[in-house]
């Protein structure tokens, strides 16, 4: 039996990725000592290659491999976003590896690896594709995250992932396998259209929904499944902590509104307040957390939960206006995490300088790095101009469109109750003292190049954030 | 009764026996080994319902697999100590208790359900090979998640070779 090409071309980037990550892998061995960055490289073209190929699928939408896959303006926009992630995450990788004595091949080989598995749960249109898809990005991540073999933190975070992340990937198999039980298939549409006729046992698709939503919850560090993540995000190497806080949490949103805004559509009157409480839980959570913490990757571990909470929002308010604002903010949530890990990456070299009080005087000794900060922290916060402002106001908007004034006023508060962890930061680099002797160590060009893009397109994105609304404005899933 | 009855009553006493074995024995190698038997006429009957991919597996995957590796941790970890201890604790009247409890309600349920258990009978004829229907469906339809696994398997095993490998 042969594959259509139209099938190949809409997995385009997914194949692009393949090759190149093999091709790394193949590489590696013959290269000495001192040529292994030359895999960095490779990882880059493949990446740029893969962003310009899904062009392809943006020109040939539809559904492909007999439905298992569906290309629509949804999964070109993810492909966007999670191809432009894996592009930095790799470029700001280049020295820190280095620098680390880390092996290199194998970690671009995985992170290309992750990489097609994210952009297949973007796509999947099947549970089996997206379960699949999910596996493959969690194993390649517990090996990232575990990367520093010798270290005890990050063995202690490797551990920890693995273990609790297991134990959520059977949840989420429990899940999809009572909804095969429940409708007599995997495809998400066909199970839209069962539920939706009152077909299937309806007890067991409550149960296989709430099995997903633990499945997928963990994996997006949903209060009461965040435990994992301050260990986690401390523990890993910080450009693996980037490119966990921004690539498959958005790529796991991807499949989380796909499953419950096609799929289990029909029973969305028992999920939405799920969503709600959630989203509640979360927000404050994350944002309690975030004030306690003394150590600048387990404070921004802290924020990444209460950001997911602000997505749930959106996700809650049930509508296209909340998706199109559940894909922005997720655009500039990656941008402002990108930047602000990268900086961490930098100063904490050799992962032993992560308290914030390390920070006292940065502002003396690296003014830029200073400043590129300032802004990815005034973006989290939500301050205008930035990117996170305007993330926030749609997703704010979205929720009161939908009449969810409770949900919003806890939101907001929750931004200004975060002002005051974030802002921390910036007096600590403005106004202390430098303590102790910390070298300054000059900014590689690799990561001159990250910053320049992600502060660039935190600020773009506070200025004009008409061109990336709109595309997701058009990108948004069809609701009934 | 028939040759087909004979065939599944004594697989079934087999397996049934060859369990009980399994958890009285005290040689924990003796007891693999009648796992191994368990399984085994697990495996059997499946291939008496004409299910002969399921007994493939069944002997691929658990016997040829997972008993592999009980027998590598058996070998590993020190028996002596194990042999010497009482196979039940001394909880035995409680444990029996429930399992009579257990049994009588297993009971109740199976006699209270039995007319809602009866499946239609079978077409002899609609049985089809399904080993065939398996293979078709890996390769023609599921034939993108089939290389996914491929994927997901290369990655385990760069993980794999990356976390244990001499530094």
């Amino acid at each position: 039996m042969s594959v259509p090409v139209t099938d190949l071309l809409r997995i385009l980037p997914e194949l692009v990725l393949a090759v190149f990550g093999t091709l790394i892998v193949l590489v590696e061995p013959f290269l000495r000592r001192t040529q292994k960055s030359l895999t960095g490289y490779i990882a880059l073209i493949g990446a740029l290659l893969a962003l310009l190929s899904t062009l392809a699928p943006a020109m040939y939408p539809g559904p492909a491999f007999n439905g298992l896959v569906l290309v629509d303006g949804f999964s070109i926009f993810f492909h966007f976003l999670l191809l432009m992630i894996t592009t930095l995450t790799i470029v700001a990788s280049f020295r820190y590896l280095e620098r680390e004595g880390l092996p290199q091949g194998e970690f671009y080989a995985l992170l290309l690896f992750a990489t097609i598995g994210m952009g297949l749960m973007a796509s999947g249109n099947e549970l089996v594709l997206v379960f699949l898809g999910l596996e493959t990005v969690s194993i390649a991540t517990y090996v990232l995250v575990g990367f520093r073999r010798t270290e005890v933190r990050s063995n202690e975070a490797a551990m920890k992932y693995f273990l609790l992340g297991s134990f959520a990937t059977a949840f989420m198999l429990y899940g999809i396998a009572l909804l095969f039980g429940a409708t007599g298939t995997t495809f998400l549409p066909d199970i839209a259209r069962q539920l939706a006729e009152g077909g299937g046992m309806r007890t067991l698709a409550l149960m296989g929904m709430g099995l997903l939503f633990v499945g997928l919850g963990f994996k997006l560090a949903l209060v009461p499944f965040q435990a994992w993540v301050p260990d986690v995000y401390e523990g890993a190497p910080t450009p693996v902590t980037a490119f966990l806080s921004a690539g498959p949490k958005a790529a796991v949103l991807a499949a989380f509104l796909r499953i419950f805004f096609t799929a289990l559509e029909p029973l969305s009157g028992s999920w939405v307040w799920v969503i709600w409480a959630t989203a509640i839980l979360t927000m404050c959570i994350g944002n309690l957390g975030a004030l306690m913490q003394d150590n600048i990757k387990r404070m921004l571990a802290y924020s990444s939960i209460a950001h997911a909470g602000y997505i749930l929002i959106a996700f809650a308010a049930h509508s296209e206006l909340g998706i199109a604002a559940v894909l922005f903010y997720l655009v500039a949530y990656a941008l402002m995490k990108l930047g602000a890990f990268s900086i961490v990456s930098h100063v904490s070299a050799g992962e032993a300088h992560q308290s914030i009080d390390d920070y006292a005087g940065l502002h003396a000794r690296h003014p830029l790095l200073a400043a590129c900060l300032t802004v990815f922290l005034l973006s989290l916060i939500g301050i205008p101009l930035t990117g996170g402002f305007f993330g926030k106001l749609y997703i704010f908007t979205a929720g009161i469109d939908a009449n969810l004034m409770g949900l919003v006023i806890v939101g907001v508060v929750n931004s200004a109750l975060s002002a005051a962890y974030y802002l921390r930061v910036v007096k600590v680099m403005y106004m202390s003292e430098p303590q102790g002797n910390l070298a300054v160590v000059p900014v590689p060009a690799s990561l001159v190049f990250v910053l320049t893009l992600t502060v660039l397109g935190t600020i773009g994105l506070g200025v004009f954030p008409s061109p990336i609304l709109q595309f997701a404005q058009q990108s948004v899933l069809p609701l009934p | 009764m028939t040759f087909y009855e004979v065939t599944f009553y004594v697989l079934a006493v087999v397996a049934l026996l060859s369990a009980i074995l399994v958890i009285t024995c005290r040689n924990p190698v003796h007891s693999a080994i009648f796992l191994v038997l368990t399984l085994l006429s697990v495996a059997l009957i499946f291939l008496q319902l004409q299910a002969e991919f399921m007994a493939a597996v069944q002997i691929i995957v658990y016997i040829g697999g997972i008993m592999v590796l009980f027998l590598f941790v058996i070998m590993l970890v020190n028996l002596d100590v194990a042999v010497r201890q009482a196979p039940y604790n001394r909880q035995r009247w409680i444990a029996g208790f429930a399992a009579l409890v257990l049994l009588a309600e297993f009971t109740l349920f199976i006699y209270q359900g039995r007319d809602w258990a009866k499946l239609p009978p079978a077409a002899a004829e609609a049985v089809q090979p399904n080993t065939e229907l398996i293979g078709r469906a890996l390769f023609q339809n599921y034939i993108l998640p089939f290389e996914v696994a491929s994927l997901l398997l290369l990655v385990a095993m760069v993980g794999a070779v990356l976390m244990a490998k001499q530094r």
